[in-house]
């Protein structure tokens, strides 16, 4: 199963910076065996379960009203989360990267600070603010604006967990490339504008690409902190991971399934997008074995 | 040059001067941006939880049930962390120095935990490790039970945490100079005193921080445990969950004291990531 | 420890990187192995280590078939052109490393193996720095480091890639007259690999000159220098002009003239003249001799360089002359004969040229 990593097949040769052939097969056997155990079999799972009772049920399963209104309201949601978090990530990036000023270390702390926190805090959070017991939710009510339970709420909770993405796949790029591009540019009577259009977007575009790809994801994704803050409304503030979380506690394991296999197809096509994007924009793209 | 060197050194500046337009915009739409989002909803957690008194707040925070679930969500994610150490480790050597078909495809499938929603995780760990799924059935004869158990919360961690000891150590490995392997083994050391003595210490910042990163998300992890931890009240109910359940039944004030308790927490394991990192690069000059 | 090469061949994939490569070195030498880039140097040191196996040969270590071992089992020094210092470990601990990993049998006591490290510490003018770490040392001082470290293992040979190659000149000049130094001091069997010329030459008792995967000559400095057995040595070692000339009648012709060199009883035909550019004189009136313009001079420190122009099929010979003797000559033309010289003939590339007997002084022909 394992094979050299390119030497000479000289036995003594082998000895110094490699491990004996038994060796490596041991090992690579048993770290597949825990990628398998832990990773794909619980994917394989998804997908077998869904199809349990045959495509037909699968289908049926993705055509209740519910479950559509659930995917819907996804889709609505990452819709709006995901570019004002794209319009913010490429703000800080520019700010940030391209600039020196006091407190930049604190200011890319407090942006990673989402990445830290619970989901579930990230939804308390909104809750206490926008609560009828809270200062702002009452007022806010009375002029008929719902947060809570609805929409907004949603798209709080989801804006505020995907928040670091894009920044933090752009900044480090925008930084490695410096400012001498946008200086010629300038230079050559660009207005500032014209340079982000011209210049630096076309520098960046597979990092910003791939930091939307993850921030999507997420925003798909994300269970906790809409659970917290969806109330979990039928056919209203359900979103797909909350519609899966519903379907299964009734036991209805096969339309839970089959909505967590379009999620996991999702996923899958993220992961293929990102090792993609990898493999052919590596130098274009800076942190990509961070998250 | 000279005298604008010792003014900018005597004055103090707000930014240094760039010719590049823009400053105050982006500055000020990510000021902006992160002041409304993430700022004011933070602070007004940690508003409401001052406004509960020092008291209270400790009352709270020390109610037996909560003190379980933190115990519970600190534990196990402890657990999983190490877990993940220890096979994210032995994975990213794997990766980085061998070769097998299908490398590449394992190598993506790392990253399932960050692309995968959490809730989805969640059903499938519990539809395998329970005492009639493929794992659960195999494991149940032996009197070994996952789901509904502390352990089922371990395998949800270790599922969630595992890219990020693989993704902080791979890198650190694949810059491992081949000369450093070859001057041990000049020196007479075995592979295993090559591996064990010079490798691993090399990689223990990176895997720190590996781990540091595991933990805290394990702490949080909220949507792949629920569904495999049968919630048991101090036996297999997390920290988050208990702030779920609070909210629900309008308990403001005990939700609002666990989240700054595990924000508390949170914030000190940053810290001491920070502070590893520092010390590494300070020290050995590399960081992870 | 003696050290021999046997026929070694050593092809990675199918490029050869040593073709048939034998030689032997004797205990306490201070050897360089000189080349090019690609000429096989690198790959012959780590043959010696047992970091590569040969394709084909044997290497002995005193009368020890060294090529059976492992790296670990033939107990040598290398040290590596970027050191390769554990980074995690204090400089004490790196250079005490190779005593700690030997198994219980044979390992001394710590405190033993702390005064030894302490005492190769001293030798490398380091003491003080035992507790710093690789990160918190200048390049020099890590490469000492990396040194007493390979000879803390008391290495049957000693084996440098490189040693100076990282490190800026002013440290270099002075690493190299400490080697040395250290050398005289400790008697290991040193090989060092070395694309510097200045080095090998000013450091090794015997240089070993290699090329394309072959040794092309092996000996002290002063044979490498003064007597360069191929053109490739004599191109490669010092500055040298290279003439096509011709023979006949036992005398060397360079285009239509003779220049007054007899080359013994050589057969007639196509040869090269090597000579170098301050192993000429200067004469008046030429009946037999080289002659050309002089298109460039330049004064460097005590002698001056000129560049003649011999015919437009050459590419310019350069000679080096006493600054009074040059002193006037811009734009003129002015006749030289080599004082040494040597030449090459001209065959079938690989069969080795017959060499023309060397002229030490004058070939005097009148005039």
């Amino acid at each position: 199963m394992a094979h050299d990593a390119g030497y000479a097949p000289d036995t003594l040769v082998t000895a110094a910076t490699s491990e004996t052939r038994l060796s490596r097969v041991v090992l690579t056997i048993v770290a597949l065996g825990f990628v398998a155990l832990f990773l794909l079999l619980p994917l394989a799972t998804v997908f077998i379960e869904a199809f349990r009772k045959g495509a037909a049920e699968f289908f049926t399963a993705l055509g209740d009203p519910e479950t559509f209104a659930a995917i819907r309201l996804t889709l609505l949601v990452a819709g709006i989360a995901v570019p004002l978090n794209l319009v913010f990530g490429v703000a800080a990036a520019w700010a940030i990267a391209k600039f020196e000023f006091k407190g930049k270390a604190f200011l890319t702390t407090l942006i990673d600070l989402p990445f830290s926190v619970s989901p579930v805090i990230s939804g308390l959070v909104f809750v206490l603010l926008f609560s009828s017991h809270s200062l702002l939710g009452p007022i806010l009510q009375s002029y008929g604006i719902q947060i809570l339970f609805a929409v907004p709420g949603l798209v709080l909770a989801t804006v505020f967990v995907t928040f670091p993405f894009v920044a933090r796949e752009l900044i480090p790029l925008m930084q490695e490339q410096g400012t001498a591009d946008e200086e010629a540019a300038l230079s050559l009577g660009a207005t500032g504008w014209q340079t982000f259009w011209h210049v630096t977007l076309p520098n960046i575009k597979w990092g910003l690409l791939y930091g939307v790809l993850l921030c999507n994801a997420r925003a798909m994704g994300e269970f906790g902190a809409v659970s917290v803050v969806s109330g979990h409304i039928r056919g209203q503030t359900n979103t797909m991971p909350l519609q899966v979380e519903i379907l299964y506690n009734e036991y209805n394991f096969v339309a839970a399934f089959a909505v967590a296999a379009l999620l996991a197809l999702l996923a899958l096509v993220t992961l293929v997008l990102k090792t993609a994007l990898e493999l052919r924009y590596s130098d274009e793209i800076a942190a990509s074995r961070r998250h | 040059m000279i005298s604008m060197a010792a003014r900018s050194s005597t004055r103090w500046r707000f930014r240094q001067p760039s010719v590049i337009p823009g400053f105050g915009l982006a500055l000020g739409v990510t000021l902006a941006w992160l002041t409304i989002i993430v700022l004011i909803p933070l602070s007004g957690l940690l508003w409401r939880s001052s406004g509960l008194g020092w008291s209270k707040f400790v009352e709270l925070a020390l109610d037996e049930r909560t003190v379980n679930a933190l115990t519970i969500s600190f534990g196990t994610a402890f657990i999983a962390a190490v877990v993940n150490l220890v096979f994210g480790v032995l994975l990213a050597w794997v990766l980085v120095r061998y070769r097998f078909p299908g490398k590449r495809v394992i190598d993506a499938m790392v990253d399932l935990p960050f692309a995968l929603p959490t809730a989805v995780a969640g059903i499938a760990l519990t539809t395998l490790y329970a005492p009639n799924g493929w794992i659960g059935s195999l494991l149940a004869p032996l009197g070994i039970k996952i789901a509904f158990t502390p352990a089922g919360i371990v395998v949800a961690l270790i599922f969630v945490g595992l890219p990020f000891v693989v993704r902080t150590v791979q890198p650190i490995m694949e810059e491992i100079d081949k000369e450093v392997e070859e001057a041990a083994a000049t020196l007479g050391a075995t592979r295993f005193q090559t591996i064990s003595r010079v490798l691993l210490p090399g990689l223990l910042p990176a895997g720190l921080t590996g781990f540091a990163l595991a933990f805290a998300r394990g702490v949080g992890e909220y949507g792949s445990v629920i569904f495999i931890a049968g919630n048991l009240p101090y036996v297999s109910e997390i920290a988050p969950l208990l702030i779920v359940i609070r909210l629900e039944e309008f308990n403001y004030p005990a939700a609002t004291a666990i989240a700054a308790v595990m924000l508390l927490l949170s914030f000190m394991m940053l810290l001491v990531i920070n502070v590893i990192q520092a010390w590494s690069r300070r020290r050995y000059g590399y960081g992870a | 420890m003696e050290v021999r090469v046997q026929n070694i061949r050593k092809e990675f994939g199918r490029f050869p990187a040593l073709e048939d490569v034998s030689l032997d070195i004797r205990s306490g030498e201070l050897i360089a192995l000189l080349g090019p880039s690609g000429s096989g140097k690198t790959t012959l040191l780590r043959l010696v280590a047992g970091l590569e196996s040969p394709t084909e040969g044997t290497i002995f270590f005193g009368d020890e078939d060294a090529s059976k071992k492992t790296v670990q089992e033939r107990n040598i020094g290398f040290v590596f052109q970027h050191y390769a210092l554990f980074r995690h470990m204090t400089v004490l601990d790196n250079v005490a490393f190779g005593l700690k990993v030997r198994p219980a049998k044979r390992r001394p006591a710590a405190a033993d193996i702390r005064r030894r490290a302490l005492d190769l510490l001293e030798l490398v003018q380091l003491s003080g720095l035992e507790k710093r770490y690789p990160a918190q040392l200048s390049g020099g001082q890590r490469q000492r480091v990396a040194l007493a470290r390979a000879m803390a293992v008391e290495p049957n040979v000693l084996l440098l890639d490189e040693p100076f190659g990282a490190l800026d000149a002013q440290v270099r000049k002075e690493l190299r007259r400490w080697l040395r130094e250290i050398h005289d001091r400790t008697g290991h069997t040193t090989i060092f690999v070395t694309h510097d010329q200045e080095e090998a030459l000013e450091l090794a008792d015997r240089v070993v000159v290699m090329s394309k995967g072959a040794i092309e000559q092996v000996g002290t400095p002063d044979e490498i220098y003064d007597h360069p057995v191929s053109p490739f040595v004599y191109g490669f070692i010092g500055q040298s002009n290279c003439l096509d000339v011709t023979l006949a009648n036992g005398e060397i012709w360079h285009e239509d003239r003779p220049i007054g060199l007899r080359a013994g009883n050589e057969p007639d035909g196509a040869a090269a003249l090597y000579f170098r550019p301050h192993d000429v004189e200067l004469i008046d009136g030429c009946g037999g001799c080289l002659a050309g313009l002089v298109t460039a001079s330049r004064r460097v420190a005590g002698t001056r360089h000129l560049e003649l122009d011999l015919g437009r099929t050459h590419p310019p010979v350069e000679i080096e002359l006493p600054p009074e003797r040059a002193a006037s000559t811009d734009h003129t033309r002015i006749a030289f004969r080599p004082t040494r010289w040597k030449l090459f003939r001209k065959g079938g590339r690989k069969e080795a040229p017959p060499i023309e007997a060397e002229a030490p002084v004058l070939a005097a022909t009148g005039t």
